[in-house]
């Protein structure tokens, strides 16, 4: 597959859209390619074992002819010859069943070969069990391989996430990329694990049937396959129609789970708002469509299955008849129809296994566009590495110049024109504005999140573009936006930042962002573990948490993003202390929606609609009366009146 | 068992229709069942008699009752997708019900994602349970029973053969899914955890590269992928053993009736025409265990589901109205807390402590504290999403015990801390507590909350899309229309939920003035974190730990309240509590 290195593409947005099935299926088989050596064992194996299997009713046949002519033999009289019991047959007006044994194998008088069809049925339970044997190691082969190409293929969504810039995940839903390489990859891996391996064994399987059944008789097999179109037509006849009410069927689905999803999540608004009886009706009329599209597609679908056994039926009742004319007229020994009689029954079932397979395969290559499409994503420049810079690590001041920096998120959409800032180690910088006014977007460039447009961003001297990004993030703390916790021990989140540091140093990062109490009165103290979306934390410790991770991580640059907003009033007196502390001999970014906090940063930076509108500190700011003047007036006339 | 239960509940309804599916998979099976017999009639008397007229005869027969069977199994699935279908609908329409009448704290006991999945994926697995169950459940014993009469009408000493081959079936199956079931479970978890792991790099991916650990991430990725590999590995490798097993044991059976059936047939004690068919019941008997076991498969998953959906069901909402609800005089918007005291059941400490005081109507009175301080929950208690544990709380006059819930809602108008939108349009929100309310109303709420420059703005105005839970929107525009959605309500009592805190300062302060004249008549109630926010309400009140610490206006606490006085220093500085 292609994991694309070349230049960013307009945004990463994804390289084709249109649904090609042939094109994904060639792309799903071609990631089959290391295996192909397995493949092609798994496919030899299922060819030895169907040539078995298949071969077991005709042997069969054979144990059958022997009892058949070990009887008819019996009911001759002693001593005659095969030909004489014949004319003695036609002369007492038998002659239909004169000819029937002119076709056998017949020595009158004696009864059943006992030995002969002993040794003939074991040939049959050793070649049953051989085709069985193979049959498992096909099994056995197949799910090694399949398992092998979904974990690689977990894998590589894996890396394709490291590689994603952040304009990707910025520019997409997370639902819809978590459905992506979660859902879309679960069903791929069912549809491959279960589809491949059985499509493969049923066409082996109609195959060798046909060949035996031509074999025994070309006359019978010839009647016998007309079934398979007729059970094409009828099967793609059924299965369009019933394909369109599944649609729909799902269609529904998903709008009443959304309904569903929604009155629940807002369950306490439904009910103040006075909306239940209005909301249960919506619902019922939803369910009742739901019902009726779910039912027609039940129907639909499920009346393949009778109507093959019509079919089968129509195949079998015409090969007894067919076959008993042919064996009254000595054409076709008895063993050979019992023997078609089985063939037709294990013909019709992988002719409508294949219909439903081919149904399932069509929902997995539709998974299987969809994660290609995340994996044809355009990925970030790779890092310079003709400069890596060991040099870096002796001259950690944290000073920050910006130098005539552009950026835009959109071509036709300027945002920071021609904007420089020198930031000598220790300063503050604040960044205000009202909200969505793209305070983040400062953070997205200095952390290098996004990639500037023109002019550079100088760490302690060095350009931005002869780092890689991991140095340049190295030399950021960060508090940001959102409190994001993995699931494992508090302890281990706090540690996120600086992997080696001891239990001391955890606990000491702790009781500085003033969260070693909180964290003491749980039943297990550091060891606590948080579970998905640290749901057992409310948003001020987990805030609070954050604030400890980024003291531990202990770095020369520090970006506090809305650190305390959500942090509740009396301990945010505490904080301010310990940020304070923090700042100390660190070059610091702040965001705040709070003046009062800001007052005495070096440089004030003030942004509008997404673009910086003022630069300065906080008295030239106000003599300006410019936005800063306005905002902070804003906040403050209230406080006092 | 709860899925039988629930089974049992629902399917009554259907009890006709079942009946005739029951009696159609009767005669389907039996005419199946009767397929082989009278293709051993062909062998017997027409072709092993020469009897040509009767192998056409027969075969003709044979067809008519091929058609019959095909007619009868469509109309069985036509019933069984009615009833499976239909009985799937009626559960979903009935647990969606019962979670409407649920109470807050039912909702947390369940919690809201779990409601989601119980009243939508369960339901789901118990239909499919259900359409398979309805046809195979029924089919498979009757050809099971039937194949065996068969069977032994066919040749009773060869069907001793029966007493060796399904035990051996059944005992193989059951050792195969005592291993596989657990292997499954397992590796149900192992995708979860693949799932967790990759849910966290997307939501956390700007953490995880601020603190560079783009590598440790992919090695827990690894240690997750390569788990769930081996485990599903192992599944898939005993899986395979199975259809295999399953074919030597019916195929080794087919070889067992020739031999023995041979030899009867050579003895004059059987026909040969019985053995052909003879073979035809044994491969149906055995593959009605197959089908059993197909079924049997599905039946942990949906046991699992019934009984999560029972629960829902078995669920008597925690509060509910008294049989003979007292109605208001008039809905002043009057709100009365006496020594009010709540504690959340089984905790040592209260979360509210024996609170008293009147919020009255045409003023409005804020509340501050601490994270914690048990102001969301005082707010929870006056639409009685809650009951006080203690005391009594009146609104309009009466005990909101004694009054119908709807009633009480009626009065209120409610901004929770997360603003959350329905998928519509921006109108179709606004008019969700007051479905008449005119164009000019919405507009004259949407100046209130400062939010008729956006709206307009958007694409359509008022008609403008709003996905659900109001995703395309900002976090602050989405805190404005569902104020803008209380004010069209217009409730005698607002309640604000900490509702301002998406807002910057300027737009709040705006906001702030223009509700004061929009709510004139009305309590208001406001839960705040931001001084700024409420230092002009006419009362405040400063929560601590469940306790009133301090009541009166920004100017009287500055004087009398130290804990006001430390949330005023720390946001606006000292200056401003001076």
């Amino acid at each position: 597959m292609s994991m694309g290195m070349g230049p960013m593409r307009g945004a990463g947005v994804p390289v084709q859209k249109s649904r090609d099935l042939r094109g994904t299926t060639r792309r799903l088989f071609s990631l089959l390619g290391p295996e192909r050596f397995k493949l092609a064992l798994a496919l030899v194996l299922g060819v030895a074992s169907v040539g078995f299997l298949v071969s077991g009713p005709q042997i069969l046949g054979n144990a059958t002819n022997i009892l058949f002519d070990g009887i008819v033999s019996k009911m001759l009289p002693v001593g005659t010859s095969k030909a004489q019991a014949i004319e003695l047959l036609r002369t007492h007006g038998h002659g239909q069943l004169a000819s029937m044994i002119s076709g056998m194998n017949v020595t009158p008088g004696v009864g059943v070969d006992i030995t002969r069809m002993g040794q003939v049925l074991g040939v049959a339970a050793l070649v049953y069990l051989v085709g069985a044997t193979f049959n498992y190691l096909q099994g056995f082969t197949m799910s090694g391989l399949t398992q092998r190409l979904m974990s690689k293929m977990r894998a590589d969504v894996e890396v394709k996430m490291s590689h994603l810039p952040l304009r990707y995940f910025d520019s997409h839903s997370h639902g819809d990329v978590l459905s992506r390489v979660t859902n879309d990859i679960d069903n791929l891996t069912t549809t491959i694990q279960q589809g491949l391996s059985q499509l493969m064994t049923s066409i082996l399987t109609i195959v060798g049937v046909l060949g035996m059944m031509f074999w025994i008789s070309p006359l019978l097999a010839a009647v016998s396959i007309i079934t398979i179109p007729l059970a094409l037509v009828v099967t793609t006849l059924i299965a369009k129609r019933s394909q369109r009410h599944f649609a729909d069927q799902w269609r529904q689905t998903g709008s009443l789970n959304g309904l569903v999803e929604e009155t629940h999540t807002g369950h306490e608004l439904v009910q103040v708002y006075g909306r239940s009886d209005a909301t249960v009706a919506e619902f019922n009329r939803q369910n009742k469509s739901l019902y009726l599209a779910s039912f027609k597609a039940q129907f639909l679908s499920g009346m393949i299955q009778p109507s093959m056994q019509f079919i089968s039926n129509i195949n079998y009742v015409t090969i007894a008849v067919l076959g008993g004319y042919r064996v009254a007229s000595g054409l076709l020994s008895l063993g050979a129809v019992t023997a078609f009689i089985q063939y037709s029954r294990q013909f019709t079932m992988p002719i409508t296994q294949i219909a439903s397979q081919m149904n399932m395969l069509q929902s997995g290559v539709a998974s299987a566009e969809r994660v290609f499409e995340f994996l044809d994503a355009s990925e970030e420049l790779p890092d310079t590495l003709e400069a890596p810079l060991a040099e870096r690590a002796g001259v950690q001041r944290g000073a920050v110049t910006l130098e005539r920096v552009s950026f835009r998120y959109e071509v036709n959409e300027p945002l920071i024109e021609d904007f420089s800032l020198e930031v000598a180690p220790g300063e503050t910088v604040a960044i205000v504005g009202p909200t969505g006014a793209g305070k983040t977007t400062v953070v997205n460039l200095l952390v290098r999140f996004y990639e500037i447009d023109s002019g550079r961003i100088l760490l302690d001297g060095v350009d931005y573009r002869d780092l890689s990004r991991d140095q340049v993030r190295r030399a950021f703390g960060m508090v940001l936006q959102d409190t994001w916790m993995f699931s494992g021990s508090i302890r281990d989140n706090i540690r996120y930042g600086r992997p080696d540091a001891s239990d001391e140093e955890v606990v000491r990062a702790a009781e500085a962002a003033h969260v070693d109490g909180f964290v003491r009165t749980l039943p297990d103290g550091y060891a606590t573990v948080l579970d998905e979306d640290a749901s057992n934390l409310s948003s001020g410790q987990k805030q609070l948490l954050t604030i400890a991770r980024a003291f531990l991580a202990n770095q020369s640059i520090l970006i506090l993003d809305e650190a305390t907003s959500n942090v509740d009033t009396r301990t945010e007196v505490l904080i301010q202390e310990a940020m304070s502390r923090l700042r100390q001999g660190r070059t610091s970014f702040v965001i705040a929606h709070r003046l009062s906090t800001i007052r005495d940063a070096d440089t004030i930076i003030v942004m509008q609609h997404g673009r910086i509108v003022e630069q300065g500190d906080h008295e030239s700011l106000m003599a300006a009366k410019g936005a800063y003047y306005e905002l902070y007036e804003s906040q403050f006339s209230d406080a006092g009146t | 068992m709860s899925l039988w239960r629930l089974l049992r509940r629902f399917l009554r309804p259907y009890l006709r229709q079942i009946s005739i599916l029951v009696v159609l998979l009767v005669a389907q099976t039996i005419g199946n069942l009767y397929l082989p017999n009278l293709n051993a009639d062909i062998i017997n008397d027409g072709v092993v008699a020469g009897n040509l007229h009767y192998i056409v005869h027969t075969g003709e027969w044979m067809l008519a009752l091929a058609l019959i069977i095909g007619v009868f199994s469509i109309v069985a699935i036509y019933w069984a997708s009615q009833v499976s279908m239909g009985a799937g609908a009626d559960i979903r329409g009935d647990v969606f019900k019962q979670v409407q009448s649920f109470s807050a704290r039912d909702m947390n006991n369940f919690g809201t994602a779990s409601l989601i999945t119980r009243n939508t994926n369960d339901i789901q697995q118990i239909q499919l349970f259900l359409q398979m169950a309805l046809t195979m459940m029924v089919i498979a014993p009757i050809m099971c029973f039937g194949g065996i009469i068969m069977a032994l009408h066919e040749g009773l000493k060869l069907s001793l053969l029966l007493l060796v081959a399904v035990p051996a079936m059944g005992i193989f199956v059951g050792a195969v899914m005592v291993r596989v079931v657990p292997q499954f479970r397992s590796m149900q978890t192992k995708i979860d955890r693949i799932n967790e792991v990759l849910r966290e790099q997307i939501t956390g991916v700007r953490v995880i590269r601020a603190f560079v650990r783009n590598e440790s991430e992919a090695e827990r990725f690894d240690v997750a992928n390569v788990a769930l590999t081996k485990t599903a590995l192992n599944v898939n490798r005993t899986f395979a053993l199975m259809l295999p097993t399953m074919m030597v044991i019916l195929n080794l059976s087919s070889v067992a009736v020739i031999w023995f059936g041979g030899r009867l047939v050579n003895e004059g004690a059987m026909p040969i025409g019985n053995l052909t068919a003879f073979l035809t019941y044994i491969l149906q008997i055995l593959l009605s265990v197959m089908m059993a076991v197909m079924v049997a498969i599905l039946l942990p998953r949906a046991a699992a589901s019934g009984e999560r959906v029972m629960q829902v069901l078995d669920t008597t909402a925690v509060i509910s109205d008294i049989v003979n609800p007292v109605t208001p005089h008039e809905l002043s918007g009057r709100v009365e807390f006496s020594n009010v005291t709540f504690a959340y059941p089984g905790s040592e400490r209260p979360v509210l402590d024996r609170l008293s005081f009147t919020f009255e109507p045409g003023a409005t009175s804020a509340i501050i504290g601490g994270t914690g301080s048990g102001k969301t929950t005082l707010l929870n208690l006056i639409p009685r999403f809650f009951d006080a544990t203690e005391g009594q709380l009146l609104v309009n006059g009466v005990d909101v015990r004694e009054q119908a819930r709807e009633e009480l809602w009626r009065s209120l108008g409610i901004v929770p801390q997360a603003a959350y939108l329905f998928s519509g349009t921006v109108a179709s929100n606004l008019r969700f507590g007051r479905e008449g309310a005119s164009e000019a109303q919405l507009w004259r709420a949407l100046d209130i909350a400062q939010a008729s420059d956006f709206v307009r703005e958007m694409p359509g105005g008022l008609e403008a899309r709003i996905d659900q839970g109001g995703t395309n929107v900002s976090g602050g525009q989405r805190q404005r229309l569902a104020i803008a959605r209380a004010l069209v309500k217009e409730p005698s009592i607002y309640l604000f939920d900490d509702c301002f805190s998406a807002l910057d300062a300027a737009t709040d302060a705006r906001l702030r003035a223009a509700l004061r004249t929009g709510t004139e008549n009305a309590s208001v109630i406001i839960v705040a974190q931001r001084v700024s926010t409420i230092m002009h309400a006419d009362r405040i009140i400063v929560l601590e730990d469940g306790r009133v610490v301090g009541m009166g206006s920004h100017e009287d606490l500055l004087e009398t309240c130290s804990e006001y006085r430390e949330i005023v220093v720390s946001q606006l500085g000292a200056e401003a509590a001076r």
